[in-house]
């Protein structure tokens, strides 16, 4: 057991990964450099010089090749890590992920496997509208993907580990406040959360989500960094009395739906907190899943607690109106009481 | 240079055509759902890239991709049932005429995203070479995909790393209906070779032969590891874009020169010249195409419908073992 950052505990997974398969590779930009910077958030650095430039493949800024090439040696034999420097730049690439990777499947009648990881840093980190997005909300729409978001280390090298495995493209979406990069690829106000990683193999099941705190009065579901404001909320509302269930779904797609009605049922009350923006998201989604399925058990309106629907903004300021807060997650709970 | 049979390749091209036509016949008679591109005219550029590989080979091909498929020896019968959306096709009905393919023999289902192909088969290239399974990659795409940016993206990578892939653009003049001179400032695809430091090679599509010995000299480059090589083949559609297409842009004059160059035919008289068939082998092998044809109808005709329970699956693979 040690303890590492959601950085260290991804390398320590694509490492014994390497190590345990010789077809799985890493492929993306900036990520096996000799004197570079591992990757935009150093989550491959220094393994290139374990395993060598072709293992630790460095592709030209080509975004639509980059996702062609990972995918077409997928279905040809290989098992790669792809990485993109910032998830806003899937769409550039979208048309290999979206058409290809999630249709090769289906189209060819069900003789086509397509094992391939795609791992991208979402989240705003005052960069603006095009280095802050969080995309979960479009690829959890393309049927034949499957979408993790890890928000602790454990559960990074876990999922990263069985994504791997998976005979399916799986995109990994990590957020750039929780990763804990070091050194000058470091965030300012990052959450960096450091946690306990067993050294040996193990795996997080994809397609399971975790009770993160155990409450009863109202359930709020919270991914990647809104999972810590969830936390955050619970601490405050239990000084007030109100004991919330924070529920970190851990894999989106499929989506542990279960875990969230059984404690829907429970509490009678759901807020949903997540980065991406209101219309047609992420929240909306679980709220009508919610509705349909758990709607006799609620004793209020479901809540969604969202980016609003404009571009990540540049000025800090503006950021932090953006994003929902701790403060917003316990207003949007009291509202319900 | 190995020795082709031509006689081969003209029953190959042959069965391609009839196959074309009687698509469209059924097509035409409502017996086949969606659109068809028809592959008719442009059987010399298939086939002849095709005579060197072997199943193992990859191939990439396109939203025109019966002939194609026909070349590297998916049976007509999977292709002719899949057309008809019947649970024996090679994609169990849920590809159509756009994605047909046959991994058994070494075809993905064909990619209908123009230029999207590209970096897909340099992806397999790079699994070939790092599994070192001696396998070669040719990928098809029409002119129009030279201007897609995956096209761009695909060559210079599979140039950088030296991939065992051969890109056959098949140049037929017009994007859908767009004229070649009008979307490009060049005067063929294969000077852009040039840019990635790579053969480019002009052939010409009407002659498999000539097809067949460029495609052959592409491919051990590429088994040697000497990366891939950009062949532009000049062909030409005897028959619309899609099926709903008059052809209107192009000019009766400009179509009769490449009709009176019609691989068939021509094929057939180098045939009768050298001495390799006689008149009677040719109509033979017309009546047992006509046979396969027939066989392939008639199969797909009688084969069931996928069952509803088929929509949902075949979209995730079971999980591996962890």
């Amino acid at each position: 057991m040690s303890q590492m950052s959601i950085a260290q505990a991804l390398r320590q997974a694509i490492r014994e990964e390497m190590l345990r398969d010789e077809r799985v590779y890493c492929i993306g930009e900036d990520i096996g450099v000799p004197g570079g910077f591992g990757g935009a958030f150093t989550v491959t650095l220094g393994l290139s010089d374990e395993f060598g430039r072709e293992r630790i493949l460095d592709t030209p800024i080509s975004e639509i090749g980059l996702a062609g090439v990972a995918i077409g040696s997928a279905c040809a034999g290989m098992r790669p890590i792809a990485d993109v420097q910032y998830g806003d730049f899937l769409f550039c690439m979208m048309d290999q992920l979206a058409n290809q990777a999630a249709k090769m499947r289906y189209m060819s009648g069900g003789t086509i496997k397509v094992p391939m990881v795609m791992r991208a840093p979402v989240g705003s980190t005052s960069r603006g509208a095009q280095h802050a997005q969080s995309l979960e909300a479009f690829f959890t729409h393309i049927p034949g993907l499957k979408v993790v978001a890890p928000a602790t280390a454990y559960d990074a090298k876990g999922l990263l580990k069985a994504a791997v495995r998976d005979d399916n493209p799986v995109i990994v979406f990590e957020h750039k406040l929780l990763y804990g990069s070091k050194g000058p690829r470091s965030e300012r106000g990052a959450l960096s959360p450091i946690g306990e990683v067993p050294d040996d193999d193990y795996i997080v099941p994809i397609g399971k989500g975790i009770i993160r705190r155990k409450g009863k009065d109202v359930t709020i579901v919270g991914k990647l960094l809104t999972l810590y404001r969830a936390l955050g909320a619970a601490d405050e509302l239990a000084k007030e009395g109100i004991e919330a269930e924070v529920i970190d779904p851990r894999t989106l797609v499929p989506l542990d739906k279960d875990l969230i009605l059984e404690s829907v049922r429970k509490t009678g009350r759901l807020v949903i907190v997540e980065e991406d923006n209101l219309t047609g998201g992420w929240a909306g989604d679980i709220a009508a899943i919610v509705a349909e399925e758990a709607f006799y058990w609620l004793d209020t309106p479901i809540k969604r607690l969202s980016a609003p629907d404009a571009p990540a903004p540049f000025a800090p300021v503006l950021e932090q109106l953006y994003v929902p807060s701790v403060a917003n997650v316990v207003q949007a709970v009291k509202s319900l009481f | 240079m190995s020795e082709f049979s031509l006689l081969d390749m003209y029953r190959k091209m042959l069965l391609i055509r009839r196959f074309e036509e009687r698509c469209n016949e059924l097509y035409m008679q409502g017996r086949i759902p969606s659109t068809l591109h028809l592959y008719i005219g442009q059987e010399a550029v298939a086939v002849g890239a095709c005579a060197p590989l072997t199943d193992a080979d990859y191939l990439f091909s396109t939203h025109r991709p019966h002939g194609h498929a026909l070349a590297k020896g998916v049976s007509p019968r999977s292709i002719m049932a899949e057309l008809f959306a019947k649970v024996t096709g090679c994609c169990k009905g849920k590809g159509g005429s756009m994605h047909v393919g046959d991994m058994r023999v070494g075809m993905f289902p064909a990619v209908a995203i123009v230029g999207a192909n590209i970096p897909l088969a340099a992806g397999a290239a790079l699994a070939a070479k790092r599994l070192n399974d001696g396998r070669v990659t040719a990928c098809f795409f029409g002119d129009g995909a030279a201007n897609e940016g995956a096209f761009h993206e695909g060559l210079n990578m599979a140039a950088i790393w030296k991939l065992p892939v051969v890109y056959f653009c098949e140049n037929n003049l017009y994007a859908a209906s767009t004229p070649f001179s009008t979307a490009f400032n060049i005067k063929q695809v294969a000077d852009r070779a040039a840019s990635y430091g790579i053969p480019g090679i002009v052939v010409d599509g009407y002659d498999v032969e000539s097809v067949a010995e460029v495609a052959e000299e592409a491919y051990n480059r590429a088994r040697r590891g000497d990366g891939p090589t950009l062949v532009e083949c000049m062909t030409y559609r005897l028959c619309g874009h899609s099926r709903s297409d008059p052809r209107t842009y192009r000019t009766k004059e400009e179509e009769a020169e490449w009709q009176a160059r019609d691989v068939i035919p021509t094929t057939a008289s180098r045939l009768l010249d050298r001495g390799l068939a006689t008149q009677e082998r040719i109509d033979q092998f017309e009546a047992e195409v006509k046979a396969e044809i027939d066989d392939a109808v008639q199969f797909a005709e009688e084969s069931p419908y996928p069952e509803p329970h088929e929509l949902m699956e075949d979209i995730f693979a079971p999980e591996a073992a962890l």
